[in-house]
């Protein structure tokens, strides 16, 4: 298969707490990959990974058939222009409008004259349906507002792949429709890579192509929306339906709360 | 005690390797090609940040430090019937030590302080990490700028600081207690060596910049990413430059003082 992303054998730790145990994960060319998991199971951890930002301790992750971690910093830095990353919590630059934070990467990476980058970046704006927000400046701004100027940033460019992480929290039903439309038509339109990260299992299986769901440092399953909805394993059937007991537990590993408040 | 020992030991380490890192991320941000279409603004930028914001504490305090010299060094001239003297004693202290010296100290509280806060705040709320992401780097696009912007204003704001403190010395000595105008300037002129005493303060505080500025981008780049790790920063940079420039006075001046 034609894979934009390969992870093999991944094992990542942090200290000694193991956050992924030997893990595989295949991101196909142009398509919509939904990763899910629950709060604290290292999906954006796994994100960072895959952008060079964090180094495994074992296995490999290739992006565009190069090893991200065996790269100099300078062909890192040029792999990195194809990759927009979305943050989970937006990270503006405070200091600069909501303007000039979408035309930061332009900006950057290309010599367009300002009237081609105005044009660009109120078109990116549009999108995300914050035109008339340019202005602002990013302390000006709602959560939500925030993270869609972020993704409005992260998609400046046009990046071939775009790597979401939880794009739809904190959105409104509507906006959360329109950010849905917008992911798919990047997706169908630039046949843009896109990697989502979200709880939303609706929405994600809506759009998604093929869904890794990852719980306890594994890969716990995988496939189209419609084989997992299929299958019968009490994992995947907890985290879809939204079960709070089964064999995905919510709690932080550790004592027991019996332990903890010493009733025994 | 061996514990004692043992604890020392890797306090001399951890500073052997922050030290090592620091001087790492500082040969990386500034040795690389001039990028001007970026830099020039971002630079200009800064030393509005750095330089300007801290002229106004940096003057007030320089008319101050003058008036009390030319007061202090006035009455203790007249015991020894020389207050012609006045001049030279006020533009040597000045020039020689009192201008890099404060003005460094001023600027590691006013400046330095200030950057350490912004580049921590930036690492914690995820900015700089999300440059890097966008392929840019962080050290050539925040901490490059930061730093040449210290490094070229605080020689400036010296300068500045001599020329504002003696002129204060002038206020208290000529204006108020009378010394003579023409033997204040004249013996001024005839004692202070322009490259004895002013370039080796104008290298003074070329070097107290580096070393100030340096110290504050590291602690903002290095701090523990929340609100605690930012603020222990803060007060780290304004205290190891304080030191820093204090001592490195100490071992400047052991070595200019053959020229005397
Ligand atoms: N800087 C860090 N230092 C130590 N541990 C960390 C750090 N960042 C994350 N972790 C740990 O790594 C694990 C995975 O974190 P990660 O942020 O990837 O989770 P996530 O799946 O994105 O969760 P969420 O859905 O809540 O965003 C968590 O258990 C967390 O405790
Ligand atoms: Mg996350």
């Amino acid at each position: 298969m034609n894979n934009f992303v390969t992870i093999r054998n991944l094992t990542f730790k942090r200290r000694n707490r193991i956050i992924f145990d030997d893990v595989n994960f295949d991101i196909p060319k142009g398509k919509i990959t939904a990763i899910m998991g629950p709060s604290g199971s290292g999906k954006t951890t796994l994100l960072k990974l895959i952008g060079g930002q964090l180094y495994p301790q074992i296995g490999t992750v290739e992006v565009d058939h190069q090893n991200v971690h065996k790269l100099s910093r300078n062909k890192l830095y040029q792999l990195r222009r194809k990759m927009g990353l979305l943050f989970q919590r937006g990270a503006l630059f405070t200091n600069i409008s909501v303007f000039d934070n979408v035309a930061f990467p332009i900006r950057e990476h290309t010599n367009l004259n300002e009237a081609m980058i105005r044009d660009l970046v109120l078109m990116k704006l549009e999108f995300v349906g914050l035109r008339n927000a340019h202005q602002l400046m990013p302390s000006q701004l709602s959560g939500g507002m925030e993270r869609r100027v972020a993704l409005a940033r992260a998609i400046a460019l046009d990046p071939q792949m775009i790597m979401y992480d939880e794009p739809f929290t904190g959105q409104d039903p509507i906006s959360m429709g329109v950010l849905v439309k917008l992911i798919k038509e990047l997706n169908d339109s630039l046949e843009t890579t896109s990697i989502i990260v979200s709880h939303d299992v609706a929405e994600a299986s809506s759009i998604a192509d093929y869904i890794y769901l990852i719980a306890n440092g594994k890969v716990i399953g995988q496939g189209t929306p419609e084989e997992l909805n299929k299958t019968k394993s009490p994992h995947v059937m907890q985290f879809l339906k939204g079960l709070p007991d089964g064999p995905v537990p919510f709690h932080y590993p550790g004592k027991t709360l019996e332990d903890d408040l010493q009733l025994l | 005690m061996i514990e004692k020992i043992r604890q020392l030991g890797e306090k001399g380490l951890d500073f052997c390797e922050s030290f090592g890192y620091s001087g790492m991320i500082l040969i990386r941000s500034i040795i690389r090609k001039p990028d001007l279409k970026h830099g020039f603004r971002g630079l200009v930028e800064q030393l509005y940040n750095e330089g300007i914001l801290s002229l106004i504490i940096i003057m007030v305090s320089a008319l101050f430090i003058g008036m009390v010299l030319g007061l202090q060094g006035y009455n203790i001239l007249e015991k020894f019937g020389t207050t012609q003297a006045l001049g030279q004693l006020i533009a040597l202290s000045i020039a020689r030590e009192l201008g890099p010296v404060v003005t460094a100290l001023l600027f590691a509280g006013r400046a330095g302080s200030a950057l350490t806060a912004e580049i921590g705040l930036m690492k914690a709320t995820e900015q700089l990490s999300c440059m890097e992401m966008m392929a840019v780097d962080p050290l050539h696009r925040v901490i490059a700028p930061r730093f040449w912007a210290g490094f070229i204003s605080m020689p400036v704001l010296a300068t500045i600081f001599s020329a504002i403190a003696i002129y204060g010395g002038y206020l208290v000595g000529v204006k108020w207690l009378g010394v003579d105008s023409g033997a204040f300037w004249s013996n001024m002129q005839a004692t202070v060596d322009f490259r004895i005493d002013v370039v080796n303060g104008i290298i003074k505080s070329f070097v107290f910049g580096f070393v100030a500025t340096w110290i504050a981008v590291f602690q903002g780049y290095n701090c523990v990413p929340t609100s605690e790790g930012i603020s222990r920063a803060t007060t780290r940079s304004v205290v190891y430059s304080s030191l820093s420039v204090l001592g490195l006075d100490f071992i400047l001046t052991a070595l200019m003082v053959g020229g005397w």
